[in-house]
């Protein structure tokens, strides 16, 4: 049965998850990424993970449940589990404020608010140009909303003539 | 006693179960997209588009991994994601024809990506409203995704339909050949039922409408003709229930080959 869970235990836990950083942005833990839904403590079970990931095909999901049982068992909980949700789906919302500014401070620009609703097939459609990382203008452009890994699009900067990457709203 | 006279009738057909059908479905269009995509892989007409292929493969066979485990673990025979996509003959295969035919030229594989993406944005906003839940949350992670593909392949549709007039002819010519293969999204059949009447699975049927006003919308902006009414060529049929073009044996045969030959293997 579980247990009503244990504060110290749990926030031991969490805290090892803090300094488990996503292998594809490494500035970010996977807590604040939001990839880390819950830490489940009982008795028989022990200590469970509950993680989500970004995009369905994400192939870092696989380095990351390892990296946080790699991590967990240096910590001394060598039988923890990771287990895997799909719902509520991940949205970069999630992402706080404060890792916000770090995604800047790497390079890549945060991402905006997640647009729920309005029409499935929306084409052409203006959308709030990402500010570029590097010298704050507007005055960007996306040029695919497809980049190096399947959160990021990639990005061009036509005042500072710098290309970057920006973390996609979704 | 008279014993009873040898029974004639063939044993029963056991009835297939309705949720690993349908799981299959939801599957294999996107394993077998997927993999046709990935063909793209170091071959599209520039490293932004390279890149956009290959992320759209990754995010389908990302989902077809989920709905194929969700379908094994319905199916109880002990069958994971892995089992059902490398060890299934192509009888077996649910996807529907469009997604196993050959990539062609890149107005091909655009407009064939288009005419799915649509269905496939209209089928997952439907499906976010099953009432198995877990289904529900599958595709509702996958709708946000499949928002970005039909983006994606809605925009080159009206680039290449509002072209040169070589990329219209050739973005046309491939909308009339593959016309006849999107009749396969809405033929709903007993599974379609079955998942219907409890609420798992949406009314394809109703969903037509939606699609078509979809497609034509974007069509119209491309200066392109919605072929609708062409029968010119049979409408494809039976994908669902493993009747497929001579083309999905190939792409297996390439797919499955390292699985087979290395069966338990792992790196």
């Amino acid at each position: 049965m579980i247990r009503a869970l244990d504060a110290v235990t749990r926030d031991e836990v969490l805290a090892v998850l803090d300094t488990v950083m996503d292998p594809e942005v490494p500035v970010l833990s996977v807590r604040e990424l939001g990839i880390v839904r819950d830490v489940l403590v009982d008795d028989r079970d022990g200590v469970t993970v509950v993680v989500t990931p970004t995009y369905s095909g994400c192939p870092a999901i696989v380095e990351i449940e390892r990296d946080i049982l790699t991590a967990l068992a240096s910590a001394g909980f060598e039988n923890a589990k990771v287990r895997t949700t799909y719902s509520p789906a991940w949205t970069s919302d999630w992402i706080p404020e404060s890792a916000r500014a770090k995604l800047k401070a790497y390079g890549i620009a945060p991402p905006g608010r997640a647009a729920e609703g309005g029409g499935l097939v929306q084409l052409g459609r203006a959308r709030t140009l990402p500010q570029c990382p590097y010298c704050d203008s507007r005055e960007t452009e996306v040029r695919s909303q497809f980049g190096s890994t399947a959160c990021k699009s990639v990005c061009w900067c036509r005042h500072c003539g710098q290309p970057f990457e920006e973390f996609k709203a979704i | 006693m008279t014993s009873p006279a040898p029974s004639i009738v063939p044993a029963p057909v056991p009835k297939p179960n309705a949720l690993f059908e349908y799981l299959q479905r939801l599957g294999d269009d996107r394993l077998i997209l997927g993999h046709r995509l990935s063909e793209w892989c170091g071959h599209a007409p520039i490293l932004e588009e390279d890149i956009a292929l290959a992320n759209v493969a990754l995010d389908l066979l990302g989902q077809a991994t989920v709905f194929l485990r969700m379908a094994g673990e319905v199916d109880g025979q002990g069958r994971n994601e892995d089992a059902l996509a490398y060890f299934r003959e192509a009888v077996e295969f649910r996807n529907c024809q469009l997604v196993e035919l050959p990539n062609g030229d890149f107005g091909f594989t655009i407009a064939r990506q288009f005419l799915f993406d649509v269905y496939d944005v209209v089928l997952l906003d439907a499906l976010t409203k099953s009432t198995n839940g877990e289904l529900a949350g599958v595709a509702a992670k996958s709708l946000k995704e499949a928002r970005y593909h039909v983006r994606h392949s809605g925009e080159w549709m009206l680039k290449l339909g509002d072209g040169t007039d070589e990329s219209h002819r050739r973005v046309q010519t491939a909308l009339d050949e593959l016309w006849r293969f999107t009749s396969e999204f809405f033929a709903a059949d007993e599974i379609d039922a079955e998942l219907g009447a409890s609420g798992v699975a949406p009314d394809l049927a109703a969903l037509k409408p939606q699609w078509e006003s979809l497609v034509r919308e974007v069509l119209d902006r491309a200066t392109l003709t919605t072929p609708i009414d062409v029968p010119r060529l049979p409408r494809a049929r039976g994908g669902r229930s493993g009747a497929h073009t001579e083309h999905l044996g190939h792409l297996l045969a390439e797919m499955q080959i390292v699985a087979r030959s290395h069966p338990g293997a792992a790196w």
